[in-house]
């Protein structure tokens, strides 16, 4: 059924003029770079974040360069590695790691219980609290925990809810009971969770194959968001819901009711009625190849692409990143008009491979395929 | 009643067994006590003792307020006089109390009730009481009246609620069995220890912990590390904060256990750690052939000059002194639990006093010290200056002995133990069980290693022993125990059969997975239903006797019968193993014969490969997961 739906959207999407169909802001394609720097003009560039990066690897204490994801915990800076768990504080770096009591060396996910100031970090051998320096793991062997691949984790109250290769799972912290999410009750059609977004009135999952899932606290009710175009690499109405249905990242911010939604093929942003889809031929986002989104208000979010670290400011676009082509530190901007202009800077995220995203204060940091990368904002 | 018909009540109450009228009525302990009559006391009934384990002086100094664990009380006495003035009647079991920062309200932890009674020290009346859970065991406000730090003995956490409403705001991750919450001196932490060993990989060292919160951000901030300590119970500082005392148990459970020899089973130590020490050291209260069974209550005098420490077992203070004991700490560098030579150079003397002594109590001027003797119903005075017993108060309640009172007795002293080394109260914590592993009987090094289980509602569980050796309590309680175990002087008859009644009597704990009125989530009742199912999800009928029903059937969930779930190690001597009871089997882990099962999962997803333990390898882990919530509530 899905191979003919695939081929019949095909199949329309070739006898369609694409550009006859699409509104002219989705016609720009290529960044305009080229035409703003031939013509000698001076643009005014829209004012967004700058940073200075300062980027840390093995060479400075980081446990491993592969850094899956980053949280800002207050003054320390927790790095999910493939080799541990970094904890980064007065200038040094700890290393947790099995021997501690760490479900496993690799770790993907990392979460911050705000109230008890406990880390929670999914690997992929488990599930890990990390409580005053005890560090207590969960399993598929020895708990109710669904696999122990562990993709995402996310702290909602007296809830800690986890996206796991098989299904999501809940763990009530009063009760220590388990609760198990997936094709058997929910409208879950694949069971690879990838990321899980909790607050006290939602809880988004993002499922790879499966679009994004929707759990509604109060209501005890599921919903279900799909790519309308199916699972096609194509699209069709461009704003008519979610981009793709390979998510990779959610981030829901309850104060603004919108959830910002990141796939391999684009990014969405939801406002309860309206999707918003964002794709490199269209927008300032530098690949739609999207490991992670992280939402600041209803217009505002950072994006980590394969490509490059991009935040989006509800009109304007910035990315970070060494130059593709150089590998030399390279800012720029892309304003409402699809002009794109460089930015002079002298330092970058340590490599375009962006995997995790956190905030301290106006500072961001960045893990990335090599190294781990603080942002210390630039007045 | 002469001594002939005493001991014809007592033998006759276990020749009859379970429908001994005595025993029925001791099987209600510990609901709010029957006040029976004096002449009763000699049979299982239960008499209305107080069992002092706590105490407090209200802030102007003038009243002494006791806490009275089985009568459900607080006492409240003149604090020059001893003079009771007054009772005020709190939940089950209460377990730690404390006074509010203004002293204007004492707040009680109800243990079986989940509950805690508010108290108005001014009006001397229960103004509030809060509902909370999991076994609440003691409590704390801090100085700023921010925080009500509540230690959870079942869930091993400590909850902060809101000290206006008593409403709970969050839970911060404690030790397994969290008991006992210690301030520091300036108020800025707070010291929580438990009673249960942390889980550790299979046949390792047990770890404990001391958990450390800081008040104003309500977080734990640090965690100290008790290497080898099975279970930990006070905590105190000098006044100046730069020495903290923890009194633990020290286990040599990873050996064999044959007999008792010097310190064979624990050592009794103290963990001190802070500015004075550095690192953590522990050192041990025990000298050769004398021991200090079950430190519990510590007190250092404002001086800083004497450490005064409760033990259980031997029923006795021990002094130290503590000029002495740094000095000795600091020219030895390291840890000295199992050099029973060490204490020579800092313990200075060792007070007896009265039965189970608990919480301890320094006088306001710094003079005197007094001792709750929990199953003596008194409370010493004893002389810091010269480590004298002063005097011995009274408390109010029934002078005889009960067989109860009696059983209990000797279930939690060490005087009938070789060298008087250990009680029956060492494994079984408060008469529960010590989550340990074993190296039992003469059997050889490292065979048949075996999880020590729960002794709640025992009763008409038996046989007893993993081996289902022994056919009733007196059997375990008597010669195997006075074989193996003491090494010395075997019970009396009366002595044993008292002994047995007290074992008889224990109730469960109440569970708190179960609803009220024995109704079930939907995720218990479907769990109920794989327990009780027949056809396994393949239709294939599961053989009877191996149907979770079958071997955990009746109210404790045992048939009573030996059954080989495939769980025979190399080291054991045999696969037939007696059904354990599932009584509360949510808290009593670890698992299976050797303990080597951490969680209830494990038994299933670790050491149930051929379905021997019960037909369960065509459950999905969902299914798993309702299954355990099922068991749980048993």
């Amino acid at each position: 059924m899905k191979a003919l739906r695939t081929i019949a959207t095909v199949a329309l999407i070739s006898a369609l003029s694409t550009a006859a169909l699409l509104p002219a802001q989705l016609r720009s394609t290529a960044p305009k770079l080229h035409k703003a720097a031939a013509a000698n003009v001076k643009v005014q560039l829209p004012n967004l974040p700058r940073f200075r990066f300062e980027n840390f690897t093995t060479a400075n204490g980081l446990p491993d360069d592969h850094v899956f994801n980053v949280l800002v915990d207050g003054n320390r800076i927790w790095a999910a590695t493939e080799n541990g768990l970094g904890m980064f504080e007065n200038g040094k770096w700890k290393t947790y790691n099995t021997q501690d009591g760490l479900a496993h060396r690799a770790v993907l996910s990392l979460a911050l219980d705000k109230r008890t100031g406990d880390v929670w970090a999914g690997t992929m051998g488990g599930l890990s609290r990390i409580s005053g320096g005890r560090i207590d793991s969960f399993t598929q062997l020895n708990s109710g925990l669904s696999n122990d691949v562990v993709y995402g984790v996310s702290v909602e109250g007296e809830h800690v809810w986890v996206a796991t290769a098989a299904g999501a799972s809940m763990l009530d912290l009063h009760t220590n009971q388990w609760s198990l999410f997936n094709e058997r009750n929910t409208p879950m059609f694949e069971i690879w969770v990838y990321g899980v977004s909790a607050t006290p009135s939602k809880v988004y999952f993002a499922v790879w194959g499966s679009g994004i899932l929707e759990y509604d606290q109060q209501k005890k009710t599921w919903d279900k968001y799909d790519d309308p175009d199916g699972e096609t690499e194509m699209v069709l109405f461009k704003d008519q819901g979610l981009i793709h249905e390979i998510t990779t990242s959610v981030s829901y911010l309850e104060k603004d009711k919108i959830l910002w939604a990141a796939t391999y093929f684009g990014d969405s942003h939801y406002d309860g009625r309206r999707w918003h889809n964002f794709l490199t031929k269209d927008s300032g986002l530098p690949s739609n190849f999207t490991n992670v989104v992280k939402g600041v208000d209803a217009n505002r979010a950072w994006f980590g692409t394969d490509k490059g670290l991009a935040y989006y400011d509800g009109v304007n676009w910035a990315v970070y990143r060494p130059s593709l082509a150089t590998g030399k530190p390279e800012m720029t901007i892309r304003d409402k008009n699809g002009n794109v202009a460089p930015v002079e800077v002298a330092t970058a995220p340590a490599h375009n491979y962006i995997l995790g995203i956190d905030f301290q204060g106006s500072d961001i940091w960045v893990a990335t395929a090599k190294g781990l990368s603080h942002g210390i904002h630039q007045p | 009643m002469t001594a002939f018909c005493r001991f014809a009540v007592r033998i006759g109450s276990l020749a009859a067994g379970t429908a001994v009228a005595c025993l029925l009525a001791a099987y209600n302990w510990p609901g709010r006590p029957a006040h029976a009559s004096a002449a009763s006391g000699l049979s299982g009934e239960r008499l209305d003792y107080a069992s002092p384990v706590e105490m407090l002086y209200s802030a102007d100094g003038t009243r002494l307020f006791v806490l009275c664990q089985q009568s459900a009380e607080v006492r409240v006495l003149d604090a020059s006089t001893f003079k009771e003035t007054k009772r005020i009647e709190v939940g089950r079991v209460p377990r730690g109390f404390s006074l509010s920062p203004r002293g204007d309200r004492l707040y009680v932890a109800n243990s079986w009730d989940d509950t805690i009674s508010v108290i108005d020290t001014r009006a001397l009346q229960v103004i509030n009481t809060w509902p909370v859970q999991a076994e609440p065991s003691s409590i704390v406000e801090d100085r700023e009246g921010k925080h009500l730090f509540v230690a959870n003995r079942i869930s091993n956490d400590v909850a902060i609620l809101d000290p206006r409403t008593g409403v709970e705001e969050k839970r911060l991750a404690a030790g397994r069995g969290a008991s006992y919450i210690t301030p520091s001196p300036d108020g800025s932490k707070l010291y929580i220890t438990h009673v249960y060993p942390n889980p550790t990989p299979h046949r390792t060292a047990p770890q404990s912990e001391i958990t450390v919160v800081d008040t104003q951000r309500a977080v734990v901030i640090d965690r100290i590390a008790l290497t080898s300590v099975a279970h930990g119970f006070h905590v105190s500082f000098s006044a100046d904060g730069r020495l903290g005392v923890v009194a633990g148990l020290h286990p040599r459970n990873l050996v064999p256990l044959a007999h008792l020899d010097h310190a064979g089973a624990f050592t009794d130590t103290l963990t001190l750690f802070g500015k004075d020490l550095g690192a953590p050291v522990e050192i041990p209260l025990d000298e050769l052939e004398r021991y200090a069974v079950r430190p519990f209550g510590i007190a250092i005098t404002p001086d800083k000059s004497r450490i005064f420490v409760t033990c259980g077992g031997s029923e006795e203070v021990t002094v130290i002194d503590v000029q002495r004991l740094l000095r000795y700490v600091h020219s030895h560098p390291g840890s000295h639990a199992q050099d029973l030579a060490a204490s020579a150079n800092y313990v200075i003397n060792r007070v007896p006093v009265g039965h189970d002594p608990r919480g301890v109590l320094m006088s306001r001027d710094g003079t005197r010290l007094l001792i709750a003797n929990r199953l003596d119903d008194t409370i010493s005075v004893i002389s810091v200056r010269t480590s004298k017993l002063i005097s011995t108060i009274p408390l109010e309640g029934p002078k005889q002995l009960s067989v109860l009172r009696e059983g209990e007795q000797t279930f939690y002293t060490a005087r009938y133990s070789f060298q008087g080394q250990i009680g029956c109260a060492n494994c079984h914590i408060d008469s529960t069980f010590d989550g340990l592993q074993w190296d039992l009987e003469p059997d050889g090094f490292g065979r048949d290693i075996v999880d020590n289980r729960p002794i709640e509602a025992i009763k008409d569980t038996e046989p007893f022993k993993w081996n289902g050796g022994n056919p009733d309590i007196p059997t375990e309680c008597g010669p195997r125990t006075e074989k193996y175990f003491w090494r010395a002087e075997n019970y009396d008859g009366l002595t044993l059969t008292d002994l047995a009644v007290y074992v008889r009597s224990l109730p469960p704990r109440p569970n708190r997975w179960r609803l009220p009125g024995g109704e079930m989530t939907t995720v218990q009742e479907r769990g109920r239903v794989l327990f009780n199912r027949g056809v396994d999800k393949f239709h294939n009928p599961i053989p009877e006797a191996n149907r979770c029903s079958y071997c955990h059937s009746g109210p404790k969930g045992t048939n009573q019968k030996p059954f080989d779930v495939g769980t025979k190690k190399s080291t054991d001597d045999s696969g037939l193993l007696d059904t354990p009871q599932l009584t509360n089997v949510a808290i009593t882990g670890p698992y299976l014969h050797d303990g080597s099962a951490n969680t209830l999962e494990q038994i299933w997803t670790i050491f149930n490969p051929e379905d021997k333990h019960g037909r369960t390898n065509d459950l999905t882990k969902d299914e798993l997961n309702d299954l355990i919530e099922y068991l749980r509530t048993r």
